[in-house]
């Protein structure tokens, strides 16, 4: 502090005199202070770095020891026994396993046109202008419905119209439920999603590309099937991977429209289970044994999304580069 | 006689392994102007961050030496000090976007959470952009964003930023480079104004510049100083090789 | 020769476009007509007292869905309390250390986090906090936060990357500290970014219905305790209410209270969808 008070003559050098609230002596008192604050926000930052570290570890191993008993009394045969047993306390994970990638693949197959489709009308045909912007937003509006209403929805619209689908068709059972409506709904989900994503990826093709292509004469589909499409293929796949994790892990709506049983699916129009949706409507009076081989599902989920959404992270990473 | 207000000794600046400012002594005289050039990648910008601890907010970046502010040690003090005593001036005017013109010159009061009464931050504005020929031009738009202001007048704001701290050393950075000729020339003017207060360190590229508004020219070269004098001299008769060759416009 | 050739390239072009229009079209109107759809089955079931009455037995005149609309509110509130900070936070920190070791897990494990379904956050926190607690309303909050973390986390962290370093510097020179040049130059100046993503990231957990199923569990009673006790919130009413098994008097009674239900939290979601674009473009910072 000595040498603050040396420093203290240099003031009057000024001519904007500063007041006596602004001496410098009083801002180093205050300086003294902020240094103190500056170093705790430092700590404080670093912590939230930290924090979100422990945070996911903290989930991960909560979904191994919440399953240490499962796996003890099934082992890594969880994963395709046939069984979901309650009577005699016999778990495996296999006619949930079907349940969902039926339900996921099946969704992304009939979503796979129209999200495109859309993509390439709001990235390439129409990019610009009031309706495409009116477009876009009531899309994204779209996506924010929550699930919940999706399935009861659902439960009014899609399986009456799925039981005459059935009727027509002749299959035995006509009920509504099952595999087929909740891919359905699933696929109304994740369309505005997906266009949303692939929207994003093709604006991004640089015009020049488009521009030479124009210029040797080629059509408009031309331009997106040698130049857009090749471009983007990368950002394409990445979303529709991203779409794929996020029906994956849908709960609500698949749970109230897959018809609720625990067989493994004979045909597209049987009913089953998902992970997620067995984990919702058997974990709350579950205990034991049954309780883990629940959370093992949870477990098996948490680590196939992770690994899909992290390769689809990074290739959109690596096409967005 | 004048006295020195900045003296560097053994000063070294370092990015990474790679050493920019090398072994730099130099003594600055308070209340002068002082034109530090040199080709691109000399090292000229670095050492003028060096002087009021900018430079280590670059990842990586080091430094070794001393820089003494009247005669203390800016390498010892907490940067936090060193910079209210040392304004400095970017090469872009960066005026804060979220902040009026007003509270643009007091935004160093302001943002550090200073509690001012009106009628003295009245003062310091007013004082402030008359000092950097501002005030008449702002003086009815002072609660607009600074971001309204052209180039030029954004960069004399940037100035009266600075000088609202009451700092004893001012720092700039190639002012003028992003700036129109007749922008540049009216902050050239105000160089000559703010000297009677401050002592200017300037760091340019531009050699007719560095002649106008300058007392006294340092000359830098692969992160060394080469030659440093009074301006006049310098100009006329570089008594270093490399110096002249720049001079001349051999290499720029 | 040429020329036929030519127009059948255009043709085909014409074509596709036709296609991909009628395709786009053939999925965005039945889209717009199931939110249409929705709204116009809901709403006639809404009036005030459907807004402010509690649970009601079947048969009872008067039901209503307050204590769920207050449990949303209420747990989302404690919610957001909890996650804003962390996630601008947690932001910052990815934006200022973009090379270290630990931002650099950081960051892959907010990407991780992303991608949690929500009913695996359910039953964690259940594992976390049942056995002591019970079904309790703050319990819903933290899986709640948890999901909104990875938004305003992405958010904080891509608008600041924006932001020009020279904001930083100007900050910097005039002596100010690390966390007020945080605070009062870098997160004022992005302001609308983490805003709209502070707001999506509301209207994405006010919908979430997984998550709470074994947190903050299920009521048919008014509460305004988020500490003890379990409380009712509108998407569990919606599911809830959807699979009560006795329809004896009035066999869509609580179907059209789920239906009244849905349009409010609906209408919410939607709300806060477009003020956040409203807001956002009103507060943007012009640089």
């Amino acid at each position: 502090m000595a040498e603050t008070v040396q420093m203290e003559d240099q003031v009057k050098y000024q001519t904007v005199a500063p007041a006596k609230s602004l001496s410098y002596a009083s801002r180093v008192k205050r300086s003294y202070r902020q240094i103190k604050v500056e170093s705790a926000f430092k700590v404080a930052l670093v912590s939230m770095g930290i924090f979100m570290v422990v945070l996911v570890f903290g989930i991960f191993l909560t979904l191994v020891i919440g399953s240490s008993q499962s796996i003890k009394t099934f082992g890594i045969s969880f994963l395709w026994g046939k069984k979901w047993d309650a009577v005699n306390d016999v778990y495996g994970a296999w006619p949930f396993l079907a349940g969902t990638l039926l339900t996921s693949f099946l969704a992304l197959f009939i979503s796979i046109p129209f999200s495109i489709a859309v993509a390439i009308f709001l990235g390439e045909y129409f990019p610009k202008g009031w309706f495409s912007e009116l477009l876009k937003n009531t899309i994204e509006l779209i996506a924010a419905v929550p699930s919940v209403i999706y399935g009861l929805w659902g439960f009014l619209v899609l399986v009456p119209f799925v039981r005459t689908i059935e009727i027509k068709l002749g299959i035995q059972q006509q009920q509504g439920w099952g595999i087929f409506t909740a891919s359905l709904i699933l696929a109304v989900m994740i369309i505005p999603y997906a266009a949303s994503l692939g929207r994003s990826v093709i604006q991004m093709v640089p015009s020049a590309l488009k521009e030479a292509a124009y210029s040797l004469g080629a059509t408009r589909w031309e331009v997106i099937k040698n130049v857009v499409i090749p471009y983007t293929k990368s950002g394409l796949f990445a979303g529709i991977l991203l779409s794929l994790g996020r029906a994956l892990g849908e709960t609500m709506a698949v749970t109230m429209l897959i018809g609720n049983s625990n067989d493994i699916p004979k045909s597209i129009f049987a009913t089953g289970n998902t992970m997620a949706s067995a984990i919702a409507l058997f974990f709350g009076e579950a205990n034991d044994i049954r309780r883990s081989s629940l959370i093992e599902l949870g477990l098996v989920l948490f680590v196939i999304t992770m690994i899909i959404n992290m390769l689809g992270k990074r290739v959109i990473k690596r096409f967005t580069n | 006689m004048e006295s020195t207000i900045v003296k560097s000794v053994d000063y070294n600046a370092y990015f990474g392994d790679n050493r920019v400012v090398k072994n730099v002594n130099i003594e600055i005289p308070r209340n002068t102007v002082i034109a530090v050039m040199g080709p691109s990648g000399c090292g000229k910008t670095t050492f003028l961050r060096g002087i009021n601890r900018m430079h280590e907010l670059i990842p990586n970046a080091t430094a070794k030496g001393k820089i003494l502010l009247n005669n203390e040690d800016v390498m010892e003090m907490h940067p936090i000090f060193v910079r209210l005593k040392i304004g400095m001036v970017f090469q872009r005017p960066n005026p804060f976007p979220n902040l009026s013109i007003y509270d643009n010159v007091i935004a160093g009061y302001k943002l550090n959470g200073i509690k001012l009464p009106k009628a003295e931050k009245d003062k310091i504005v007013e004082e402030s952009l008359t000092k950097v020929a501002l005030w008449k031009e702002v003086k009815d738009s002072l609660t607009k964003k600074g971001s309204f202001l052209s180039g030029g007048q954004q960069q004399r704001l940037c100035i009266a930023r600075a000088v609202a701290m009451a700092p004893e050393v001012l720092l700039f950075d190639e002012p003028t480079s992003a700036l129109d000729p007749i922008s540049t020339s009216t902050v050239e003017e105000l160089f000559h104004e703010l000297k009677k207060n401050y002592t200017l360190i300037i760091v340019t590229h531009n050699m007719q510049q560095a002649a106008r508004v300058s007392d006294r020219t340092a000359f830098f070269y692969m992160g060394e100083l080469v030659e440093y004098d009074e301006t006049k001299r310098m100009f006329t008769n570089p008594r270093d090789k490399r110096t002249q060759n720049y001079i001349t416009g051999r290499f720029s | 020769m040429e020329s036929s050739n030519i127009k059948y390239r255009i043709a085909k072009s014409r074509g596709a476009q036709i296609i991909t229009t009628v395709l786009a079209f053939s999925i965005v109107l039945p889209l717009i007509f199931i939110l249409l759809f929705i709204i116009k089955s809901g709403i006639q079931h809404v009036n005030w007292h459907f807004l402010v009455n509690v649970y009601k037995p079947e048969g009872e005149p008067n039901p209503g869905i307050g204590h769920a609309l207050l449990g949303t509110i209420l747990i989302v509130v404690t919610a957001s309390i909890i996650a804003i900070p962390i996630g601008i936070l947690c932001g910052v920190y990815l934006s200022e250390n973009k090379t270290s070791k630990l931002a650099y897990w950081s960051s892959l494990c907010v990407d991780v986090l992303q991608g949690v379904p929500s009913i695996v956050i359910g039953i964690v926190i259940f594992a976390w906090l049942h056995q002591r607690f019970g079904y309790f309303a703050l319990a819903g909050s933290f899986a709640l936060g948890i999901m909104m973390l990875p938004i305003i986390i992405r958010s904080t962290e891509e608008t600041l990357k924006l932001l020009p370093d020279t904001l930083k510097e100007a900050g910097f020179a005039l002596g100010m500290p690390f966390h007020r040049v945080i605070l009062k130059v870098i997160l004022p100046c992005g302001i609308s970014g983490i805003l709209s993503g502070v707001m999506l990231s509301v209207a994405r957990v006010s919908g979430e219905t997984a998550p709470l199923l074994f947190t903050a569990g299920v009521s048919h009673y008014l509460s305004s305790n988020v500490f003890k006790g379990p409380m009712q919130s509108l998407p569990l009413l919606i599911y809830d209410y959807y699979s009560l098994p006795s329809r004896e008097t009035d066999p869509n009674s609580f179907i059209n209270q789920a239906w009244g239900a849905s349009v409010i939290l609906l209408v919410f979601v939607l709300l806060l969808n477009i003020s956040t674009k409203l807001i956002t473009r009103k507060w943007k910072v012009q640089l």
